[in-house]
């Protein structure tokens, strides 16, 4: 086929991903978006105008060679698309489903500047999912160092750490509090938006290729604690994201029928509890749901119960997001927000709780709100939502979920008083390294960051990965602070 | 997979597991608990430590059937697995020298009271132990907690062993022998018993720690789902506890969140009980 000029790659339209019908998938867990056939991706491919500075790639916080592998694609050669996505990121079929492209890559494309950028996101997922059968790239491990590190966490820091550390013939031990690996891939972010046999074909391939020792249950601080880790292992990583739920400080966030989002989707998700009684977690969802606040985590739980009230056989009822600030400040990926509408979940902007009611049994009721407007801009930025006196009104719930952002479990800092923490209880590390306060500790993730996206986790994960490797090899000064 | 090395039947409705968990055993201290997963399909179920042995690397639980997860977990036997075994959770018991102290365990409290006991004993304190059950099939223990007691008195609400009365009697009684004597009040077992010790020995105002059995799932801080009120605020019973002030512990709070899942409970039971007598109507040969 003839070479298109860049004036007819700009004619070519951006292919949609087939997705499920938002009727239909209202009632399953099936995963929502089908990933995009194999001419709409080639077609896709030829829309890139392979610039030769690619803002993309800035814009990528793993560095793909973003261009390179959509080349790849363009030409038909998926084994090379995947050999370019794997040099810097071993989760694509993870990332092209979950990363926020709109505000990365995507955003910086040229092609948005007049149009719809290139669909990045689904060319690096048809590039995983393609991986995920055929298996063409084996992980190739350095010969053994016999070196010795303890990655805490299996989340998408401590995996990607995990596997970049392994590959350079170390000993990795991954350890993980659940009894599955993947931290809030597994436990955190639904079926329908990542099946769990994509997450677990990822991980298990890369722990299987690199030998890395996989040891669930582990539940650091309590049944080791990071100081006997560094009695047994050269280096340790903490990659033990930001697991604690935050409550508003509000009456009634006591009463049955009030949880946490993360106790909400731990119930769906790990222990799939949509699939109760077969499974033997319950998860309970009313006729009237309400979540408290609009990141990415709101619109999981919203989602999960809309479909968790379809299958219950309460398909009247409502789900309401609540968030007290405008439509315009939603953290959520914008394809999130989408699909949730398209679900029927209904929002409530510029609304802030002020209390939940029960009866006398203790269970939930309703919830008094308050209108809200934005004021002047606060320290993020972002107009303050201020309460509009005299606004308050009740909505009649019976299920509060809230997802107000979670910030470290301190469990794993039990006796590690070297290891400094901000204000906010976050693990003080080096931006670019993951260095620690304490020598041979790195720490990458929402445990340095709170609560971000799984690709800055990613890499993190990486950054440190590399100090780590050169920590071991001897590269650097041991630790240039004197706190060893 | 964890191994059951050792499995009895304590009470009816009550088994003894010795599970090999030699990273758990290492770390197990008195008052702190385990997460427990049957299988693949198993809930996580909190249970506390009723003994360990750091040298053979084992943990005894005491298990007692009381919806669909804990009755098929009783059904397994010596060589089977357990899928999930994580711990030691919790914070450990507060263990000094006290003077004399009271232990006080209500059935199946009884089996995380002991460990406590124990090391309330080796560490000087007096000890004088109440354990009552609501008859004498129902109690288990009895020699062991006498093996580390200074004095026990057993309590049935049948009267079949024992006094006949509940566990709060002798307690307010000892309380009122010995005024101003007795350091601290251990108190374990369902939670309507730990709410009525807290609420006999409050006039006396002796600290009494009790240990709160609340619906998990994690066990490690994550899904707040534990959470219980207390005078100040909520705290997460998974890792601020298990153990608190019983006098500054919501009581009714509690109570009503722990029959929050009843209703699935319930269902699970039927559809488990069910399938049960299937199996065994097929293993007859019948239709």
């Amino acid at each position: 086929m003839a070479e298109l000029t860049n004036k007819e790659r700009m004619r070519i339209p951006r292919q949609d991903m087939p997705v499920q019908d938002a009727a239909a998938r209202r009632a399953n867990f099936d995963e929502v978006a089908l990933g995009l056939e194999t001419e709409a991706a080639r077609l896709e491919a030829e829309r890139c105008l392979q610039c030769s500075r690619p803002r993309c790639v800035e814009g990528c916080p793993v560095d793909v060679d973003i261009p390179g592998f959509i080349e790849a694609v363009r030409t038909g050669n998926l084994s090379e698309a995947v050999r370019i996505m794997k040099t810097r990121n071993s989760l694509p079929a993870i990332c092209g489903r979950v990363c926020p492209q709109e505000t990365q890559c995507e955003q910086l494309c040229i092609l948005g500047k007049k149009g719809e950028p290139v669909a990045i996101g689904r060319l690096e997922r048809i590039v995983g999912d393609w991986e995920l059968r055929e298996r063409t790239q084996a992980l190739e491990k350095a010969p053994s160092t016999g070196k010795r590190v303890a990655v805490v966490g299996s989340g998408p820091a401590g995996l990607v750490c995990a596997v970049d550390v392994a590959r350079q013939g170390h000993d990795v031990t991954l350890l993980e509090s659940l009894h599955l690996p993947g931290g809030v891939l597994t436990y955190g972010i639904p079926e329908f938006r990542l099946p769990k046999s994509v997450v677990m074909g990822e991980i298990n391939h890369a722990i299987e290729n690199l030998g890395i020792r996989l040891c669930v249950d582990h539940v650091i601080g309590r049944i080791a604690t990071l100081a006997e880790l560094l009695d047994e292992y050269d280096a340790v990583f903490l990659g033990t994201g930001a697991g604690l739920p935050s409550f508003m400080d509000i009456p009634g966030v006591n009463l049955n029928g009030v949880m946490s989002a993360n106790e909400f989707l731990s119930r769906v998700n790990l222990m799939r509890g949509y699939d109760f009684p077969q499974y033997d977690t319950p998860v309970k969802i009313g006729e009237r749901v309400v979540v408290i606040g609009a990141g990415n985590v709101a619109m999981d739980a919203a989602r999960c119960s809309i479909r968790l009230q379809e299958l219950h056989g309460n398909g009247r009822g409502e789900v309401h997001i609540v968030y007290r600030r405008s439509r315009e400040e939603v953290p959520a990926r914008a394809e999130e927000v989408d699909h949730a509408e398209e679900e029927g979940v209904i929002f409530d902007f510029l609304t802030n709780p002020v209390e939940i009611m029960g009866d006398e049994a203790g269970k939930v009721t309703g919830m008094r709100c308050i209108r809200m407007q934005l004021g002047e801009p606060d320290d993020s930025g972002r107009r303050r939502p201020v309460p509009v006196e005299g606004s308050e009104f009740d909505l009649p719930v019976d299920t509060v979920i809230f997802a107000l952002g979670t910030s470290p479990n301190p469990l794993v800092f039990v006796e590690a008083e070297s290891l400094s923490r901000s204000r906010w209880g976050t693990v003080i590390a080096d931006e670019e390294t993951g260095r620690t306060t304490t020598a041979r500790v790195w720490a990458g993730g929402d445990v340095v960051t709170g609560a971000a996206t799984v690709v800055s986790a990613m890499g993190a994960g990486r950054r440190a990965a590399a100090d780590i490797h050169a920590f071991l090899a001897g590269e650097l000064e041991p630790w240039s602070d004197s706190e060893t | 997979m964890y191994e059951i090395l050792h499995k009895e039947r304590l009470n009816p409705t009550c088994h003894l597991m010795v599970v090999a968990a030699p990273g758990v055993a290492r770390k197990a201290r008195a008052g702190q608990f385990v997460i427990v997963r049957t299988d693949e399909y198993g809930e996580r179920i909190p249970l506390t430590i009723a003994d360990f042995d750091r040298d053979k690397g084992t943990i005894t639980i005491i298990l007692q059937e009381v919806g669909k997860s804990t009755m098929e977990m009783g059904t397994l036997r010596v060589g089977d697995g357990l899928a999930t075994f994580a711990g030691p959770l919790g914070h450990p018991t507060e263990v000094q020298q006290y003077g004399t102290v009271a232990c006080v365990g209500g059935g199946v409290g009884i089996a995380p009271l002991f460990p406590i006991t124990r090391a309330l004993k080796e560490a000087g304190n007096e000890v004088v132990s109440i354990i009552g059950a609501r008859s004498s099939d129902l109690l288990f223990w009895e020699e062991r907690m006498e093996s580390v007691s200074n004095r026990l008195i057993v309590c049935t609400d049948d009267g079949s062993r024992g006094r006949q009365g509940v566990v709060t009697e002798p307690l307010t009684e000892l309380l009122e022998e010995r005024p101003g004597q007795i350091a601290r009040v251990w108190a374990i077992g369902p939670a309507i018993m730990m709410k009525f010790a807290s609420l006999a020995t409050r006039p006396y105002k002796v600290p009494t720690i009790v240990s709160l059995n609340t619906i998990m799932v994690d066990g490690t801080g994550m899904c707040g789902g534990c959470r219980c009120l207390l005078e100040d605020g909520a705290r997460f019973v998974c890792v601020d506890g298990p153990e608190f002030d019983g006098h500054k512990v919501d009581w009714d709070n509690l109570l009503s969140r722990q029959q929050f899942y009843r209703e699935e409970e319930q269902q699970a039971v039927e559809r488990w009980q069910h399938r049960c007598q299937l199996d065994e109507a097929v293993a007859r040969g019948g239709s």
